[in-house]
């Protein structure tokens, strides 16, 4: 079984955000980016498949500038086998990326699509539910446990109010929420072997996609922020400032 | 101007993210359409044709639009879509599963957690956490859009008197999803996303156990809702569906009360809208104390108990 592993470079998951000054976005400049910690939980699962001998092989794919070779090398490193990069120096809409990795599976026809559940850079969690529909797969995202068994996979999916369980059958799309698994770090040997594993470099031309915006982004602003808070010098103090200058209590 | 919000309900009730989605959708103006999914949800399409400026409920009946199946909850939506010029749904786990699968479907961009309508085809919603805002405007065609509901004022759920028709919706084809099975955590106390007062806990409990016991008494005391981080979660001290952040759910309560959780970016961005803040952390140096009103410096082991008393 083939799994495909959609990977982005996003900014760090440790590292504040800090919107430009003339308000075209977020400055990226000399910061720390990593792969998407919902990408890594991803992989994780899509190598731990092959671990049991469910996986035979695992593609990690990603659409960003040239410096995503990096996060495919992390993947590479993780345990997948191959990476393909479609150069693109903006940041497409999840549907332009849904239309790239619709093309990319029609190439290498693999029997599930690993992804995370959101990328932390544009919090959409959009992407795996729209390739899920153009290819017109069976979706389950945000799943907390996933067991594939011969041509279905059943999946665990953290909702609102608890879980859920959905069988769905192969191919298919799955995305993963934070309770998947943990990723591993990968090791030395591991990382100077993924040096060797091959990355094809492609263009979005070459998938005949249009990556073109539908949405137009006017401006990125700074959110509010809060007044300045107090500390209370202990818990009479607090019930009081609750009660007497807050009235929330 | 036609808009279709698509209702969120649990089966029998419909909740209040559909009355604060109905707000944005009038902010947005013209017709304003109800769609009820779900296996035979009367009394909620009787309750939505009650609320103040809806046209016309629609609704929709299977046992997979019960369980919110995305894949029928898309083809069921379709065929509908070319009366409308917009389609919302409050930013619930269904609506977050289904709104990208429909909005592919139509060749459309969606629009994702809308936490401010600026004109009818221009919207503010937060990326990176939250740590900046989009305005995002749509540039010809339809609009598909989840909505943030703690960002708006329910409207009224009265005053309205709208039709209810069974809509010509779409049947799935039977390549979806099948829904197995699914365990709701049950709980006498308000739901999380609308609770006036919500109290959360963190890593510092240490154990299920310990979150229970301090966690749910001052819940109780306060008629509150319980939240956790991630931390927390992860350890299995809660429930996944008491996770407040970036990746799980955002909450803006008149009270906040986070005690021994750090005040992790993503933590911050499911809470950082809630009017009070209180933060109850023994390291003075914790983050959570830069967005927090009322910071107590303080272990909780000692200061919730006494905070109980002091509730009377
Ligand atoms: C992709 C991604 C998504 C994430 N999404 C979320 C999310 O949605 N929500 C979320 O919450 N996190 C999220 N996180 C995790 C986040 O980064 C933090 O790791 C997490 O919020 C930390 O939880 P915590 O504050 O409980 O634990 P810690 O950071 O370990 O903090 C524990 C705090 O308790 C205090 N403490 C300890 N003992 C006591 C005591 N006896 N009395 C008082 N105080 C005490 C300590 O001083 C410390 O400040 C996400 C992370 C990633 C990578
Ligand atoms: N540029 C990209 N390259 C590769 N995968 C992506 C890209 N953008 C999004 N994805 C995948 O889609 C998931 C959801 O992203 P999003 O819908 O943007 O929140 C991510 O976790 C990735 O698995």
């Amino acid at each position: 079984m083939k799994v495909l592993v959609p990977v982005k470079r996003v900014i760090d998951y440790n590292v504040k955000a800090r919107v430009k000054p003339d308000q075209t976005g977020v400055d990226l400049a000399n910061v720390k980016m990593s792969m998407n910690p919902f990408d890594e939980i991803a992989v994780e699962e899509a190598v731990r498949l092959k671990e049991k001998g469910i996986a035979t092989e695992i593609v990690a794919v990603s659409i960003g500038p040239q410096q995503a070779q990096e996060t495919i090398r992390t993947a590479l490193a993780m345990g997948a086998d191959r990476g393909i990069l479609i150069v693109c120096d903006t940041d497409p809409e999840p549907l332009a990326i849904a239309k790239l990795l619709k093309a990319v599976a029609g190439e290498e026809s693999p029997n599930l699509i690993l992804m995370g559940k959101q990328a932390i850079d544009g919090d959409n969690n959009a992407t795996g539910q729209m390739l899920a529909a153009l290819l017109d797969w069976p979706q389950a995202t945000f799943a907390s446990k996933l067991e594939v068994s011969g041509e279905s996979a059943s999946v665990t999916r953290e909702v609102d109010g608890g879980l859920q369980v959905l069988e769905v059958s192969l191919p298919a799309v799955v995305t993963a929420d934070l309770r998947l698994n943990e990723p591993r770090y990968a090791s030395l040997p591991n990382i100077m072997k993924a040096k060797k594993k091959p990355i094809d470099m492609k263009t979005a031309a070459d998938y005949g996609v249009d990556v073109a915006a539908k949405l137009k982004v006017l401006k990125v602003t700074e959110p509010p922020k809060r007044g300045g808070g107090i500390k209370v010098a202990d818990v009479a103090d607090l019930v009081s400032k609750l009660k007497n200058e807050a009235g929330v209590i | 101007m036609a808009v279709l919000v698509i209702a969120d309900h649990d089966g029998s009730v419909l909740n209040e993210t559909t009355l604060k989605t109905l707000s944005a959708a009038q902010a947005i103006g013209g017709d304003i359409d109800v769609l009820v999914v779900g296996d035979d949800a009367s009394a909620v399409a009787q309750a939505a044709a009650k609320v103040a400026g809806v046209r016309k409920v629609l609704t929709a009946s299977s046992p997979a639009l019960g369980k919110m199946v995305a894949e029928a909850v898309a083809d069921a939506v379709l065929p509908l879509a070319g009366g409308y010029d917009v389609i919302l749904s409050p930013a619930t786990s269904a609506g977050k599963n289904f709104i990208p699968r429909l909005a592919a479907r139509m060749d459309v961009s969606p629009i994702i957690d809308i936490i401010e309508v600026v004109s009818a085809d221009t919207f503010v919603r937060p990326i990176y956490a939250g740590n900046a805002l989009e305005t995002v405007q749509s540039t010809g065609g339809k609009i598909v859009a989840t909505v943030r509901p703690t960002a708006f004022k329910a409207v009224a759920a009265d005053g309205g008197s709208a039709s209810v028709e069974a809509a010509d919706a779409g049947h799935a084809d039977g390549r979806e999803a099948k829904f197995v099975s699914e365990e709701v955590v049950k709980s006498d106390r308000p739901e999380l996303g609308a609770a006036k007062i919500v109290v959360s806990g963190g890593r510092a409990m240490g154990s299920a156990e310990e979150f229970h016991r301090v966690m749910d008494p001052l819940a109780d005391k306060l008629g509150a809702a319980v939240g956790a981080s991630r931390a927390a979660v992860d350890a299995g001290y809660a429930p996944n569906d008491y996770q407040v952040g970036q990746t799980g759910k955002v909450v803006a309560p008149d009270l906040y009360i986070a005690i021994g959780i750090s005040g992790a970016i993503q933590h911050l961005a499911g809470m950082k809208d809630s009017k009070v803040i209180v933060a109850i952390n023994k390291d003075a140096d914790a983050p959570i104390f830069q967005i927090a009103d009322y910071g107590l410096v303080a272990d909780y082991k000692t200061a919730v108990p006494e905070l109980m008393t002091a509730l009377g």
